[in-house]
């Protein structure tokens, strides 16, 4: 993985002294809140409900056993004993005190880490694949293409205040696991037909309160064509967004007004000329960065305990159906690790059981780990014959649980128990439905299916791109839920639809139960997943069930 | 025709801890809704809360938020918004609640 160099170190360290000071003077009254907020914001500290939240970057979502302890001891000396991993492939501490945290800052940088750019107007932290230079069906690895645009990102003086925040995600493979078309810049690689490197582009997707799904605005961009074409993109979106509304600020609203046709000429015009700005340092830099994400050393050792555990484990096999995924050597897997044990709280992890993790990732994992858009954790190379061991340590630390895909390994925000900007609570409705699935003992014959929360329209849980979302409003001083069916976040990416009139938080669990119950009445047979039955059946059936108890007492009908 | 005033508090976040304060009868702060000061008199809620505004040394964010005369004499909250402000997360039992 990328190590930082001088450059990156001093940069790092600058930042948490400059900011060390900013604290004190905010702390003996030389700054005003007003002055001290940007200054706080730059640097990953938010104030929420209940206290101050730290959010720090994992650069596409890559971790090592040395960063990932860190992160534990952080949990444990300065925060209340655990980490909160979110869907922006970013960990949050929900508890430090404003005092302590350029000591945390300090701690992060000791391990190539840090929190700038995880708030503001800015490039934010680049996203990808969680399988990146794991993945069997992968094209080619998404991480140095992340890294560059990280360096180049970081610090980039003339996109330090764009109109609004700025989400750029990579995926390496045509299955596309990192959301790419729900985000400001969706880079996908490609081959062309005559085998060469390079992008496909999407842009102007986005979540939030006006949902869009990226139009694609380069079917094909030359791999060296990267950094010049990004920059043009910004360039045009830093003229044109709007800075009148904040609603309508970013870039997916640009793209809508000017049409994607003269938004794409305008790109390319610009593109024309910053390409000659770009005398090749770029690529220079990406081959060195390449250099830095080597195929791990794989082993040659048998896997026999593999199958054995397979025939005489039947937990382990329900492990290895649900949280196993193929990896691109055959005497390999991707382990994925649940964060979502029936009744926690999404994505959080106890110090202890991140120390698990960074241990199995050291000793079973070429010390790589993971963190998914989807709030869990993955050890991206697991020789087959380690797993059983790998699984055994995971279950004494509460981490087996065999649910990822399933109805609950559900994606939730923070919502109203942390967040300021919630307008309901998002985490107990996800702990209701996962500990129902759990009573009613069927999500394995439910198969595939995504229920993802917010508890706001801001859509920090993708519920747009849920197959089940579920949206927390406040109506009338009481938290309602709308849902919507059909979303998708992958390379069919579509936003769900909504169904109709909302429902209170005690009848969120019953309605996604109705859901479920459709479902497998309407599917043609086990292997039609909930999604292709919508797409086939449609929302009416469904609507019907949802609302089946509404029309029995006579009520309005949607 | 004037909006009729809703009884409040002031309520804030501490600039040290991040923890959520309301403004006690004696002037000070304190960490419990329960033993805040009811705003019943909208001047006095407004002068509290310029007040408070000037005072940024100790808290952050000052605002005045709906609540009405709870059970045991002090205030409770109007909405669930402030309801969990006061109580802290419901996932599971950790923050405010642990240390109350």
């Amino acid at each position: 993985m990328y190590r930082y160099d001088s450059f990156d170190r001093e940069f790092v360290r600058t930042r948490v002294e400059q900011f060390r000071r900013q604290v004190a003077r905010r702390i003996d009254g030389s700054l005003t809140e007003e002055e001290f907020k940007p200054l706080r914001l730059m640097n990953g500290l938010y104030l929420q409900l209940h206290a101050y939240m730290l959010r720090v970057a994992i650069p596409y979502g890559t971790l090592d056993s040395r960063q990932m302890r860190k992160l534990a001891h952080i949990a444990e000396r300065w925060d209340r004993g655990y980490g909160h991993f979110t869907t922006r492939q970013n960990v949050q501490f929900n508890w430090p005190k404003l005092k302590d945290v350029p000591d945390i800052l300090d701690a992060l940088a000791d391990v190539d880490m840090h929190a700038i750019q995880t708030s503001g107007n800015c490039v934010r932290n680049v996203t990808a694949d969680h399988f990146a230079g794991a993945a069997a069906d992968e094209i080619r690895d998404p991480r140095p293409t992340a890294e560059l645009l990280r360096q180049w990102s970081t610090d980039h003086p003339e996109f330090a205040f764009l109109p609004r925040k700025f989400k750029i995600a990579v995926s390496g493979s045509p299955v596309d696991r990192a959301v790419t078309r729900a985000h400001d810049i969706g880079l996908c690689l490609v081959r062309n037909a005559a085998g060469e490197a390079g992008y496909r582009i999407s842009v102007g997707g986005g979540l939030g309160r006006t949902p869009v799904i990226g139009s694609v605005i380069r079917d094909f961009l030359p791999e060296a064509d990267l950094l010049p074409y990004v920059e043009s993109i910004l360039q045009i979106y830093n003229t044109h967004g709007r800075r009148d509304n904040k609603f309508k600020a970013r870039i997916k609203i640009t793209v809508r007004e000017l049409g994607i046709d003269a938004f794409r000429q305008s790109v390319e015009g610009r593109f024309r000329i910053q390409r000659r700005e770009f005398s090749g340092v770029d690529q220079t830099l990406l081959r060195d960065i390449r250099a830095m994400f080597p195929e791990p050393g794989y082993k040659v050792a048998p896997a026999g305990a593999f199958e054995e555990a397979l025939e005489s484990d039947p937990a382990f096999r329900a492990f290895a159906d649900t949280n196993l995924q193929q990896h691109k050597n055959p005497a390999y897997v991707i382990v994925t690790i649940s964060l979502k044990a029936h009744g926690a709280t999404p994505g959080d992890a106890t110090a202890d059981q991140m120390r698990v993790i960074a241990d199995l990732a050291e000793r079973y994992g070429h010390d790589e780990i993971r963190i998914s858009h989807e709030q869990n954790c993955i050890l991206p190379h697991v020789h087959r014959g380690d797993v059983p061991a790998v699984y055994d340590a995971l279950r004494q630390a509460g981490l087996a649980t065999a649910n990822v895909g399933l109805a609950s390994d559900i994606i939730a925000c923070p919502g109203m128990d942390y967040c300021n900007l919630a307008t309901a609570r998002s985490i107990p409705i996800a702990q209701g439905i996962a500990e129902r699935m759990k009573e009613r003992g069927t999500e394995r014959a439910v198969g595939d299916l995504k229920i993802k929360i917010s508890g706001c329209v801001n859509a920090c849980g993708h519920h747009h791109v849920g197959h089940i979302g579920i949206l927390g409003l406040d109506r009338a001083g009481a938290e309602n839920y709308q849902i919507t069916l059909g979303g998708d976040g992958t390379e069919t990416a579509a936003l769900g639809e909504r169904t109709g009139p909302g429902f209170p938080a005690g009848a969120v669990v019953g309605a996604v139960e109705r859901l479920i119950d459709a479902y497998l009445e309407l599917r043609s047979d086990d292997g039609e997943t909930f999604l292709k039955t919508y797409r086939r059946v449609g929302m009416q059936p469904f609507k019907a069930a949802l609302y089946a108890e509404r029309a029995e007492r006579g009520g309005p009908q949607p | 025709m004037a909006r009729s005033f809703t009884p409040c508090v002031l309520t804030a976040n501490d600039l040290l801890e991040g923890n959520v304060v309301y403004r006690a009868p004696d002037g000070g702060w304190t960490r419990r809704l329960g033993s805040a000061r009811l705003f019943v008199d909208e001047a006095e809620a407004n002068r509290s809360l310029a007040e408070a505004e000037s005072q940024q040394g100790a808290i952050v964010d000052p605002y005045l938020a709906a609540a009405e005369p709870g059970d045991g004499g002090g205030p409770r909250p109007a909405h669930f918004r402030e309801a969990f402000r006061a109580a802290g997360p419901s996932n599971y039992r950790h923050g405010k609640q642990e240390e109350t």
